[in-house]
């Protein structure tokens, strides 16, 4: 009797290793079909030109599905270690998505700050956050510079170093 | 096998096959109701109706609704409202009863919070009801998500945000559940996968859960009366009626249970067919656009209260916040320490514990739907710090009210 339990002890165990197997399986194959498509992972890359640009306007371009917001400073908003120099001019270039929960904020050219209107989150003209509930300042996408224009998806030197000093996530 | 003998009937070739008998008496006609109940117990019955009305008319709006983000606010607003034949009927139905199905939802939990309903033995009602809430608050959310208005995507975007898990930052996670960076196609279809398969067959599966849990402690009442359910179902068998504290589910108690129905669907067809718009947020028919946020983005108003608990605090409190709203709830029957099973009215300080919780939630539910401004965040932050402070304190009330009776 005893060698036979044995027996049957290792065949429930055996049965078990091998459902446990399929089931592991089974997830990863489930975790995969909800993965983004390659197609959607591959349409990476925007290219916007920056010559037309005008100081305290607040342009937005498209990158992934995302607003992305291009502002040209104009020489009275502050210096500050976030914007990118271009030529001669100073942006902001970020995700224009806020910080808190996804919504989109909107620009007020007179008081150059960012206002969410959702939970009344507030950026100021370098996307630092002026009032919360946002915990984090917009965030900069992977950018590289070429000439006039830049290109959004692909990270460049000035993207690295940005993100190397802890400005952006 | 069992012997069968030639039937003399349709109804006899049935019970032999399949005990129709038996099982009529163990869910209807032998299923004992107490007679001290009022009409706030029919809200159950009222809801099972309300299921069973989202359910067909969701089949009839599923033949023209198209999964597509470029052809889904269309096939709803133009195909489904104004060629498809009685289609705005479906529609409205369906929109109507999404709404009013969580009002009944309330009115049934605090029913229950009210007059003790959750107290030992009956714990499992109240969980396997929480279950219910819970699943059928992802089944509203993701049937919000299919008409791809503005206020679909935008909702979509920001209760997908959630799953960063603020500080953790977990963006990744974010983007599998959505299957891009943003929603669209790939978060529309499993959305509708949710709202049409996986979670109708959850909450048809936790609803005959919640049934079966009322089997053995049987329905609270009034007032709070520990009922002997074996002997007074037999005094009521041997003809004693009238002495007998408790009556058959069908049809003594149905007939009950059918007028409070009546007027329920009086008002709620009224609303059909007069005041649909109630239910719809007119932000809704504007098309889904990712690059414009509407100006104030706000739920509909069954999750305003929990919403204004995650709004006014900076993100990582919010959404501890937001989680411990989420999950409170279900331990109600482990936090009321008292042994007490009574109408809050006759209990110490728990009777204002109830209608304190009661008006804080219709306050969250205001503060909810105003802009996030000046005074507005003032009074939310400090409305959903004391809906907190009140589920905190509700052990330590409870534990010193005195026991009823010298029970």
């Amino acid at each position: 009797m005893a060698i036979k339990k044995e027996r049957r002890d290792f065949l429930g165990m055996a049965l078990g290793g091998f459902t446990a197997l399929g089931g592991i399986a089974a997830l990863g194959a489930a975790k995969r079909t909800w993965d983004p498509l390659p197609s959607v992972m591959a349409a990476g890359y925007s290219t916007i030109d920056l010559s037309a640009a005008k100081p305290n306007v607040l342009n937005v371009e498209k990158w992934r599905g995302k607003p992305i917001f291009i502002l040209k400073k104009s020489p009275d908003m502050k210096k500050d270690p976030r914007e990118v120099i271009v030529g001669d001019n100073r942006y902001l270039i970020c995700i224009g998505l806020c910080t808190h929960l996804g919504c989109i904020p909107s620009y007020f050219p007179k008081e150059h700050k960012f206002k969410c209107a959702c939970h009344g989150g507030q950026f100021d003209a370098s996307g630092r956050v002026l009032k919360s509930p946002p915990p984090i300042p917009l965030v900069i996408p992977p950018f590289k510079i070429e000439g006039e224009k830049v290109v959004i998806g692909e990270a460049g030197e000035e993207y690295k170093k940005l993100k190397a000093d802890g400005l952006t996530v | 096998m069992a012997h069968f003998t030639k039937a003399t009937s349709v109804h006899d070739w049935l019970n032999q096959r399949l005990a129709i008998d038996s099982v009529r008496k163990v869910l209807a006609t032998e299923y004992w109701i107490p007679k001290n109940i009022n009409f706030l117990w029919a809200m159950g019955m009222i809801l099972a109706v309300t299921f069973g009305l989202l359910l067909i008319s969701g089949i009839f709006l599923l033949m023209y609704y198209k999964p597509d983000t470029k052809l889904a606010f269309d096939s709803v607003n133009y195909t489904i409202m104004s060629q498809v034949g009685y289609g705005w009927l479906w529609r409205h139905i369906h929109a109507v009863a999404a709404s009013v199905v969580f009002l009944i939802i309330y009115i049934h939990m605090f029913t229950g919070i009210y007059y003790g309903s959750y107290k030992k033995g009956r714990e499992m009602i109240w969980i396997s009801g929480m279950l219910l809430f819970v699943t059928f608050s992802g089944e509203a959310f993701s049937g919000y998500m299919l008409p791809w208005g503005q206020m679909s995507y935008w909702a979509g975007m920001v209760i997908t945000d959630i799953f960063s898990l603020g500080a953790l930052h977990l963006d990744g996670l974010v983007e599998w559940i959505r299957g891009n960076f943003v929603p669209g196609d790939a978060f529309l279809n499993r959305f509708f996968m949710l709202h049409v398969v996986l979670l109708p067959l959850a909450v048809m599966a936790l609803i005959v859960l919640h049934f079966a849990t009322l089997r053995i402690p049987h329905v609270n009442n009034q007032d709070g009366e520990e009922i002997d359910f074996k002997e007074e179902s037999q005094k009521y068998l041997s003809g004693n009626t009238k002495n007998s504290k408790v009556i058959r589910f069908q049809f003594d108690f149905l007939s009950k249970d059918i007028v409070v129905l009546g007027f329920f669907l009086i008002f709620f067809f009224y609303l059909v067919f007069y005041h649909f718009e109630f239910a719809m947020d007119p932000v809704n028919f504007d098309p889904a656009d990712g690059l414009k946020t509407p100006t104030h983005i706000y739920p509909e108003w069954y999750f305003l209260w929990t919403y204004e608990i995650l709004r006014p605090f900076p993100k990582n409190p919010g959404l501890l916040a937001f989680g411990f709203a989420q999950v409170i709830f279900i331990f109600l029957p482990f936090l009321d320490r008292s042994p007490n099973v009574a109408p809050a009215n006759k209990r110490g300080a728990f009777k204002i514990w109830f209608w304190l919780l009661l008006l804080t939630m219709v306050t969250l539910t205001i503060f909810g739907k105003l802009p996030p401004e000046g005074v507005f965040t003032t009074y939310g932050t400090i409305t959903a710090s004391f809906f907190i402070l009140l589920w905190l304190s509700l052990p330590i009330i409870t534990k010193f009210e005195k026991p009823i009776g010298g029970k």
